[in-house]
């Protein structure tokens, strides 16, 4: 049961956004700009990288609904489950294995990032951009995921909700729905 | 040494923004909105919950900028931030504000180590839901913060002098 009083129908970090709006208007831009906006990382990558923090901090709800979105936008639903399992033999580029190493140490703690790993990314092509948004996603996620467990919200068992939200997030991004979240009442 | 480009002669996250300009708006926004917000928690105990999850962090320039604009807001207890940071929360602090800072701390940790007797205990001391969710938003928020800034190596010209200056224009003027 979370810690303080959400609508039902919102589970996990969507009734955290409807509770406060003010609050989640910044947060929801932000996250639109890094995971959706012009980059040279795809949105897949970068949905990689909000993956593997947030399974990282053991985030539930965020775990599979970023897994969900990646599957989608990769078009193949093992990436994630590899990443999971070990980073460096994951059917994922050089580049990639650097910038998710580096998001992995970002989930421990900024200071874990180390100038071998950053080096290692630089080396494998990594721009400084590409590094610094890598950096600037996996604190992101920190947010959400401490931001969603600290308040205990629900994360729901069926993994038809995290498909729906899958599709939700790749079709419509981040930004907060024009007609609210009334729809999903049931 | 950062590890990418930036001007290192713009002080504290606001190399950052410059260096990434389109995203300078919504953190700017974040700022304003859940730092400077006067309902629920007072704008002091914002910053205090800033400063001690920055300081469990270990982030330098975090914990001590805002730890400076947090005392701004505590005249009558001039040792109050040095006191939270030297003796983490053991000590005499109002059961308020320990309540505050234990749920913050627990975050810090990771959100699954904030329990149901934390949240009793700040409901017990009159802490409302806003108020318990914005703390543990400002504990997440400079769990951000501080990854952003020491996963990119960024270091700090500033001195105690420089720290306190702009503290003082950040208690008075906001974000």
């Amino acid at each position: 049961m979370p810690h303080i009083s959400l609508p039902d129908h919102l589970p996990g970090i969507t009734g955290l956004l409807e509770y406060r709006k003010d609050s989640a208007a910044p947060i929801r831009t932000l996250t639109q700009i890094l995971l959706r906006g012009e980059n040279s990382l795809s949105t897949g990558e970068r949905e990689l990288i909000a993956t593997i923090v947030s399974h990282g901090n053991g985030c539930k709800f965020c775990t599979a609904a970023h897994t969900s979105a990646a599957d989608i936008l990769l078009g193949d639903n093992t990436v994630c489950d590899l990443i999971k399992l070990d980073i460096l033999t994951s059917p994922v580029s050089q580049k990639m294995k650097g910038l998710l190493k580096i998001a992995a140490a970002v989930q421990k703690s900024g200071k874990h990032v180390t100038t071998d790993m950053v080096n290692f990314a630089k080396e494998t092509g990594a721009t400084d951009m590409e590094i610094h948004d890598t950096v600037l996603i996996a604190s992101l996620f920190c947010l959400y995921n401490k931001y969603v467990d600290g308040l205990a919200t629900v994360a729901p068992t069926d993994p038809e909700f995290y498909k729906n939200l899958g599709d939700r997030i790749t079709s419509f991004g981040y930004e907060r729905l024009p007609q609210g979240y009334d729809d999903l009442k049931k | 040494m950062a590890h990418i480009n930036v001007d290192t002669n713009i002080p504290g996250m606001r190399s950052l923004l410059a260096y990434r300009p389109i995203i300078a708006p919504p953190l700017l926004a974040l700022m304003k909105v859940v730092m400077r917000s006067n309902e629920g928690l007072s704008l002091g105990e914002r910053e205090l919950i800033a400063t001690y999850v920055s300081f469990l962090n270990d982030c330098t320039s975090c914990h001590i900028i805002h730890g400076e604009v947090a005392q701004c807001f505590y005249k009558d207890a001039p040792e109050l931030v040095s006191q939270i940071k030297e003796n983490e929360i053991s000590n005499q602090l109002p059961p308020r504000l320990h309540a505050l800072l234990s749920i913050a701390e627990s975050v810090q940790k990771g959100g699954k180590h904030v329990s149901q007797a934390q949240i009793n205990i700040a409901k017990a001391n009159n802490i409302t839901d806003l108020e318990i969710h914005d703390s543990v938003l400002i504990a997440s928020m400079f769990c951000f913060f501080n990854r952003y800034i020491d996963g990119l190596g960024l270091t700090s010209n500033d001195t105690l002098e420089t720290y306190k200056e702009r503290a003082k224009n950040i208690a008075e003027n906001g974000y």
